[in-house]
């Protein structure tokens, strides 16, 4: 690879959705040869055929010791790969296994070249993860206010109340006891099944 | 005592003293809170490990050493206080492969010595025949499976980088790839072996114990660093898995249900309890075959890590070039086991039995010898 080339990154992931963001941030940043493995059978064989400068793999793929071969000599490797650490780099391994993600390159490509590739590697596998948990904010924030109308509901038909009373009594009953809403409603739901 | 410690492991049958010290209360009533984290490869938890993301692990014994002399990877003491398993693996082998070893055996087929000479065999006519060198895999290059499979057919004189190809395969995958075609055997733990035979597509050749007597497998494993500042805490983490090793010997139907649990394992319990009786299927056709020594979790003295050990695993990755001979570096790999915190967390004093490997091939192996050892074997790529 000649020095002023864009380095070949393979990614490895069988998240097609997040391998796709971290395809985008890569390529806008200039990193125009980006290939993105998503069938792990015969992965060894799949790399050596695209000969990568640069591999990212996510830490829930089990194929991630599949590579770690890459770094034997033995004859089954054709070009050693190390991973993007040494001895002096605790910091950006611990940043990166965080984040879920690994990245591997071939020996004698300069550190500084990769150390933007494996940054936006964290960083977009850190933005992924923080819309998943979003999305599953969403989700529950959604059942939750399904669980505690069901609640006012019930607390209306049983007691007479306007759905502003049923409402208050939830939530001073939350407070009191240091709970959330959604699971004091849902208590009202379970009890009442029981009585029912 | 300490505060909440996160364990990490992966589902294997040699996990099991480490999930049952904890599903069964051993290590609470130590007075540890332990959440113990499932993963998916042995690269996670070393790195986990190594980054203080884990306190303690179920690690492979020679990633415990390779840490420790930062062979492949950054450089992290490791402290190995307990052995989780000895033995525990086994050769699998295709139908198609079975039948050509079998058509070419002379002798016993439980006989290591004979089945290496038959495939030594099988590897020539296929050779003559033009076909693709055989496949076999294995977990790690850092692992008994790799040296196990390495001793085995070496003695027969099958060079396993020249005349096959070994290729890593992480166990969930292990059974499907004998199904498709992309390996033609592999050296795994359970309950991988028995799954493939169970499903038709696979013989289990030999139990890992007919090559190598006793082979340390996996071990509890926590950084050095961490040993020195939670002495206690790594003490009662000792105690609670000899009492879950304990327990799983003499229970293995409770401990296999333990196991079996969709978190845990998550295979069948009748299988686990299989791979705890060493009583395994080993052929399509029903065919069982006990041993005593398939996996011991505890019993006969498996749960002290033998410093003779780590030599014997030191002494593979010099065979097989993946460092060069050092005596400084094969102090430093016996240093990983440490049967010392073992004795003193349990009050026990020496070892219990004879530690020796009982390799089928080769001289007996001493630690102070690891040379003699290198030079007794033609087949090998290390460097003094």
């Amino acid at each position: 690879m000649s020095a002023e080339q864009s380095p070949k990154i393979v990614i490895v992931d069988e998240s097609p959705i997040r391998a796709a963001i971290l395809e985008e941030g890569l390529r806008e940043a200039g990193f125009t040869g980006v290939v993105h493995v998503s069938e792990m059978q015969g992965l060894l064989a799949r790399i050596y055929a695209l000969d990568p400068d640069v591999i990212v793999i996510d830490l829930e793929n089990p194929s991630r010791d599949v590579l770690e071969q890459m770094f034997q000599v033995s004859r089954a490797v054709r070009r050693p790969i190390a991973m993007f650490v040494d001895q002096s780099d605790a910091a950006s391994i611990q940043a990166s296994v965080e984040a879920g993600v690994s990245a591997y390159i071939v020996d004698g490509l300069k550190k500084e070249r990769i150390k933007p590739i494996l940054d936006l590697c964290i960083s977009r596998f850190n933005a992924f993860s923080k819309l998943q948990d979003e999305l599953e904010r969403t989700k529950s924030a959604l059942e939750d206010r399904k669980v505690i109308d069901r609640a006012k509901g019930i607390l209306m038909k049983m007691k007479g109340f306007t759905e502003e009373e049923a409402y208050v009594l939830l939530r001073s009953t939350a407070m009191r006891e240091k709970k959330k809403i959604g699971e004091i409603a849902q208590s009202i739901l379970t009890a009442s099944e029981m009585l029912k | 005592m300490t505060g909440p410690l996160r364990i990490g492991f992966i589902p294997l049958v040699d996990a099991a003293a480490l999930i049952v010290a904890v599903d069964k209360g051993f290590a609470a009533a130590e007075g540890l809170d332990v959440t113990l984290v499932r993963e998916v490869s042995w690269s996670n938890v070393r790195d986990k490990l190594n980054i203080g993301l884990f306190d303690a692990a179920h690690l492979l014994a020679p990633v415990a050493i390779a840490s420790s002399l930062g062979i492949g990877h950054v450089k992290v003491p490791i402290v190995a206080p307990f052995s989780l398993g000895v033995n525990g693996n086994a050769i699998t082998v295709t139908p198609a492969l079975h039948a050509e070893l079998m058509a070419h055996l002379d002798g016993d087929r439980f006989d290591p010595m004979a089945t290496a000479l038959a495939l030594a065999r099988v590897v020539a006519a296929r050779r003559k025949a033009g076909a693709e060198p055989l496949t076999f895999g294995m977990t790690f290059p850092f692992s008994t499976h790799n040296y196990q499979l390495r001793f085995w057919m070496a003695a027969g004189g099958v060079d396993p980088d020249e005349d096959v190809r070994l290729v890593v395969l992480p166990p969930p995958y292990m059974v499907e790839s004998i199904a498709s075609g992309h390996v033609d055997a592999f050296c795994v733990g359970a309950p991988w072996n028995s799954i493939a035979v169970d499903l038709g597509i696979g013989h289990i050749l030999h139990f890992v114990s007919d090559v190598l007597v006793r082979a340390a497998e996996k071990v509890l494993a926590v950084r050095q660093s961490w040993a020195d500042k939670k002495p206690d805490a790594l003490a009662a983490l000792v105690r609670a898995c000899a009492r879950a090793a304990d327990f799983i010997e003499q229970n293995h139907e409770d401990a296999a249900r333990i196991l079996a649990q969709p978190d845990r394992i998550g295979v069948d319990a009748e299988v686990l309890k299989r791979t705890l009786d060493g009583r395994l299927k080993i052929s399509p056709d029903g065919t069982f075959r006990d041993s005593p020594r398939y996996l011991l979790v505890g019993r006969e003295g498996a749960a002290r890590p033998e410093k003779i050990q780590a030599a014997w695993l030191y002494a593979q990755m010099v065979r097989w070039g993946q460092t060069p001979l050092s005596s400084e570096a094969l102090s430093t790999a016996m240093g990983v086991f440490r049967p010392d915190i073992y004795d003193a967390a349990l009050g026990t004093q020496g070892q219990a039995r004879d530690a020796a490997i009982g390799a089928f091939a080769g001289p007996p192996f001493a630690a102070d010898d690891v040379v003699g050892h290198l030079k007794s074997f033609k087949i090998g790529r290390w460097t003094a």
